[in-house]
């Protein structure tokens, strides 16, 4: 049976009845002890019978065709061969379900894979690909800098209002440019896939977030059924949208072992992963504000540039929570996405927030400079009743409560003017944003099977990347069928198993935790039935149903397990209700006055994304929001040659991720929320919202230190000292 | 990784090998070899030879080669002494590495520019006369001083930075030449036209030890400029030990990394200020010395005037003068 919920209405909070008390508490995950002793397999680390090793080859030009000579190779010991054949440019886009760019013999930008080596052992393999002739033919148009981009195609935004003369009327106004350096997902765990055939099926372990959408995109780049095609990630090692798409090691993987008639294993270097991976574009961006003598907003405008290869159906959405966090009647948006020789643009962690916060928030503080009002009081004043460019109602939206609460916390009336508090050689400050990630609800399905020893199953296709998802499903099902979570099994990332939302867009938790949820749901009916009372009346805890005056385990109403599936789908909610988490990120910086070098010291995160499901996994997903709006703030950036276009920092030593050292106390506080539209849960996405405005609370804190506004990021020190004393 | 013979030197002899690359720590030579960016035929590995201890005697501090960047910064009288390479050891590289990396292994380190590390890409010291791209390319991390039409690369050392402060001599078995005893200046050559030479050293020459001469007198320190607070490689960096008696300044030792394709040492820097009283001004005189042949590639041009920022605080903490 099916239990199918279209969330055309706000449902009932049955999880505020239910009484095991498991839910929304801390609680470790499951897998931590298999993860922390190496006992939780990672894609690279399967092993197959006969298994040979591949190695991609990356293109040594920009632009233009090439062919492998392979006989070049043939007599290397351990050769067992060189495939070409279905290679796919870079990895798909999020949610794509269709194959990404396959360019026969064309090139279009440095790094991209062109081949796959495969021999007997990986080091055998590498040594070919490193010495494999390639007969490259070049072009000379091709373009791999903003600099050199002649016609910025057109923005098709339409306007609300008039922006300019909303400039010409205000009292206070904000026009500043911003730039944003390119970013990689950074993921510990590089992209890697292990492929078999049997006959006309492929079983294929991978590094991959989203396994419904990879099934159908690697079927789709082979050319085959999807039906004939199972992956299997049950642990990934972190995505943070690099594995949304099925990645080039993938195809590599198939096409080899097929062709070889043995099972092949694929392992991205890090240098491939910066390469052949979506990366988060480079953007500038023009941001204006115009505001009343009060500091009301009369409008605002973000304006963007960015890149892609051709035929990415993926811009950075910049102004994503820019459309609907604070009001003003007029407003302007423009997008301007140009074809650079460079690496493809695609989701990296909170697309659109990531960096379309850092101008909006910025400005939003020179914004309260200009018009001495504080940054709080000024984002305040400025929360709209409705949206204001669609007029549809916001369902449960705690941003006041996460600034004045947070401030609070923070300790943010001990504020001083900028430039005013210096120890030693140390300018201090603190700087405020606002967080807003718009939150999505995705289809997804799971099994839940209750066992008459009161034990359960939990099966999905769903991904934990980190995230706690065995752990969260996990207390879901345990809360609503009354057991101890370690009585409850989890088994994820198997395409064999129900089709789940996958792990993106902050969207896993609330989506695959309400098919839990429904399928539990569907259960205690039955129970219900068997108990001979109104399941509004039942009460199910520690393996004991009770109801209608009646007390029994569940031993006694159970001769067999029984299994109901879940099935959650958005529905009329999503456009009853704009639906978003929000929240408040404060920071507390140190700039040295020497050498612009910025120390952040503390950081408070205020956070309001529905029913929290584990306050354990929710603070390391905020905690990785703030560390990351540390990395954007000050030091992540790739690098591309402006005239190969090629990233020139591709490994973790030179494209720097925040060390420890670089990240003071953290703090996370949750403001108590339910959003009724959101799911029949109550929850909200809550990992991207960690780091959407982070990196602005850091840089307004620069400024609230030392008087530097920063512009262009990230805030190295050389951004920095030329504009001290 | 291209197949390659390896074996373990027993004795000074067995690793003065003139067909072998020595490996101890190898926390650079592996990457390199894993790029093909160094490609030996066989490699020698000296890390069961007896060159881990580090004696004291009247004179000096004998290191041996082995010598691990961690037990190093540790060891008592590095840190009661020459506070000012214990410091620079600890500035360098992540806990890992210094576990891991040897005294004479962190001299001979290549440097970091990416275009060495990437082999579609020209460089002339990985590819003798293929150019330069680094000069108008991502230069940031580069270097200013002593570069040449050919090379901007940088010497990634925070140690050797600090032992060109202290006047370290490098001692060195060779084949042909017997022990010498070279300065740091003596041991790196600078880019010129064939940056794929980085020192004197022929194949078969082993380094052996590092001595430091008597610990200077005055304070010492070792400032490190980066873009994050661990784990990555200087943008400018500054060794100082200073003396002062009487209000003027007795004895100045200067040496800078980052800057330069070897750990950089400019007498007339020093010269500037010996026998003056430190002030702001002079600070000012002896950055001024040593930035006059600074050349920037656009990028990093920031390294200019972050140097004398940071020589100058430095000079004002090793004096106590307030800035």
């Amino acid at each position: 049976m099916t239990e199918h919920l279209k969330m055309d209405q706000v449902q009932p909070h049955l999880l505020d009845e239910t009484g095991q008390g498991v839910l929304s508490v801390p609680m470790p995950r499951p897998e931590g002890p298999l993860k922390v002793t190496g006992r939780a397999p990672y894609a690279a680390e399967y092993k197959a019978e006969g298994m040979a090793t591949g190695v991609m080859v990356r293109a040594a030009i920009t632009k233009g065709t090439y062919a492998v000579d392979t006989a070049s190779v043939e007599d290397m010991p351990g050769y067992l061969g060189v495939f070409t054949d279905k290679m796919v440019r870079n990895a798909a886009q999020g949610t794509m379900g269709t194959n990404p760019a396959q360019m026969g013999d064309k090139i279009l930008y440095l790094g991209q894979p062109i081949a796959v080596v495969v021999a007997e052992t990986f080091e055998q393999a590498r040594d070919i690909a490193a010495v494999l002739k390639v007969d490259y033919t070049e072009d000379d148009d091709a373009v791999c800098d903003f600099d050199g981009v002649s016609d910025w195609p057109d923005s098709d935004k339409p306007d609300q209002g008039d922006l300019d003369q909303a400039m010409s009327d205000a009292t206070f106004t904000v026009d500043s440019m911003y730039t944003t350096k390119p970013h990689n997902s950074a993921a510990m765990e590089p992209h890697a896939a292990l492929a078999e055939w049997d006959g006309d099926k492929l079983t294929l372990h991978g590094s991959l977030q989203m396994l419904g959408y990879n099934r159908d995109e690697v079927a789709d780049s082979l050319g085959i059924d999807a039906k004939n095609v199972r992956l299997l990630a049950p642990y990934v090692g972190g995505g943070f949208g690099s594995k949304l798409g099925m990645s080039p090691d993938c195809v590599g993987a198939a096409v080899a072992a097929k062709a070889l008639g043995r099972p092949v294993r694929v392992v991205l270097s890090r240098n491939n992963v910066f390469e052949m991976i979506v990366l988060r574009t480079a953007t500038r961006q023009r941001l204006r504000l115009a505001a009343d003598k009060d500091g009301k907003l009369l409008g605002l405008g973000q304006e963007n540039w960015q890149s892609n290869l051709p035929d990415e159906p993926m811009a950075e959405p910049v102004d994503l929570a820019t459309h609907f966090l604070y009001g003003g009647e007029n407003r302007r948006y423009g997008q301007h996405v140009a074809i650079l020789n460079r690496p493809a643009s695609g989701s990296v962690r909170a697309p659109g927030e990531a960096v379309g916060m850092l101008a909006l928030e910025n400005a939003m503080d020179e914004l309260a400079e200009k018009s001495g009002i504080d940054p709080i009081e000024l984002r305040l004043r400025n929360i709209p009743e409705k949206h204001p460019e669609t007029g549809v109602q916001y369902s449960a939206r705690s941003l006041a409560e996460a600034l004045t609460e947070g401030a609070k916390a923070f300790g943010w009336d001990k504020r001083q003017k900028a430039g005013t508090r210096r120890e030693g050689e140390w300018y201090i400050g603190m700087g405020v944003a606002s967080a807003a990630r718009t939150n999505i609800l995705m289809e997804s399905r799971a099994n839940v099977t209750l066992n008459p020893d009161g034990t359960a199953l939990v099966q999905t296709d769903m991904t934990d990347i980190g995230t706690g998802t065995y752990a969260i499903l996990g207390q879901i099902a345990a809360e609503m069928l009354g057991l101890d979570p370690q009585k409850v099994t989890v088994e994820l990332g198997d395409t064999d198993l129900p089709k789940s939302s996958g792990s993106g867009g902050s969207w896993g938790a609330a989506s695959a935790g309400s098919s839990v949820f429904l399928g539990a749901k569907a259960i205690r009916r039955k129970l219900a039935e068997r108990l001979g009372c109104d399941v509004e009346a039942l009460r199910l805890q520690d393996g004991v149903a009770t109801g209608g005056n009646n007390r029994r385990p569940l031993a006694e109403l159970m001769d067999a397990p029984i299994t109901e599936e879940g099935h959650i789908e958005p529905g009329q909610t999503d456009e009853d209700f704009h639906q978003a988490g929000y929240g408040a990120h404060f920071a507390e910086v140190a700039v040295n006055a020497v050498t612009g070098e910025v120390r952040v010291r503390r950081m408070l995160a205020a956070m309001a994304a529905g029913r929290i499901l584990n306050h354990q996994t929710a603070t390391s997903q905020v905690w990785g929001g703030q560390i990351w709006g540390i990395g954007t703030a000050l030091t992540e950036a790739i690098e591309h040659d402006p005239r190969t276009g090629h990233v020139v920092n591709n490994d973790l030593a030179e494209y720097h991720v925040p060390v420890n050292l670089d990240v003071g106390d953290l703090e996370v506080m949750f403001i108590d929320e339910r959003d009724d539209a959101s799911s029949p849960i109550q929850a909200k996405g809550i990992g991207e919202l960690g780091l959407s405005g982070a990196g602005a609370a850091v840089t307004n804190a620069i400024y609230n230190a030392c008087g530097v506004r920063v512009y262009d990021y990230p805030a190295t020190p050389d951004r920095i000292f030329p504009h001290l004393p | 990784m291209k197949s390659f013979d390896y074996v373990r030197a027993s004795g000074i002899a067995d690793a003065q090998d003139t067909a072998g690359r020595i490996i101890a720590g190898g926390t650079n030579l592996i990457d390199l070899m894993k790029h093909q960016i160094e490609t030996p035929p066989k490699l020698v590995d000296v890390t069961r030879l007896e060159m881990t201890e580090i004696e004291q005697s009247a004179h000096s501090l004998r290191i041996g080669a082995l010598v691990t960047n961690s037990d190093l910064a540790a060891h008592d009288t590095v840190r009661r002494d020459y506070p000012v390479l214990s410091r620079a050891l600890l500035a360098g590289a992540s806990g890992q590495l210094r576990n891991k990396a040897t005294t004479g292994g962190n001299l001979l380190q290549r440097t970091r520019c990416p275009y060495f590390y990437d082999t579609t890409q020209p460089c002339n010291k990985r590819a003798p006369g293929s150019g330069c791209p680094a000069k108008e390319g991502i230069n940031r991390i580069l270097a200013v001083l002593g570069t040449s039409p050919n090379c901007i690369a940088t010497h990634p050392s925070d140690m050797a930075v600090a032992m060109r402060a202290l006047d370290a001599r490098v001692e060195i078995e060779s084949p042909n030449r017997g022990t010498e005893m070279l300065t740091l200046d003596e041991m790196y050559v600078l880019p010129g036209d064939d940056p794929s030479k980085e020192t004197v050293l022929e194949a078969g020459d082993l380094i052996t030890a590092v001595h430091l001469p008597q610990p200077p007198k005055g304070k010492q320190t070792y400032r490190k400029v980066r873009d994050r607070s661990s784990y990555a490689f200087a943008l400018v960096s500054v060794a100082g030990i200073v003396d002062v008696e009487d209000g003027k300044i007795t004895e100045a030792a200067l040496a800078f990394g980052g800057l330069a394709p070897r750990p950089w040492r400019d007498g007339a820097v020093e010269d500037v200020l010996v026998g003056e009283a430190p002030s702001d001004a002079l600070f000012d005189k002896a950055a001024d010395v040593l930035l006059q042949d600074a050349q920037g590639f656009g990028e990093n041009d920031f390294k200019i005037p972050l140097a004398r920022r940071t020589l100058k605080a430095v000079l004002a903490e090793l004096t106590g003068v307030t800035q």
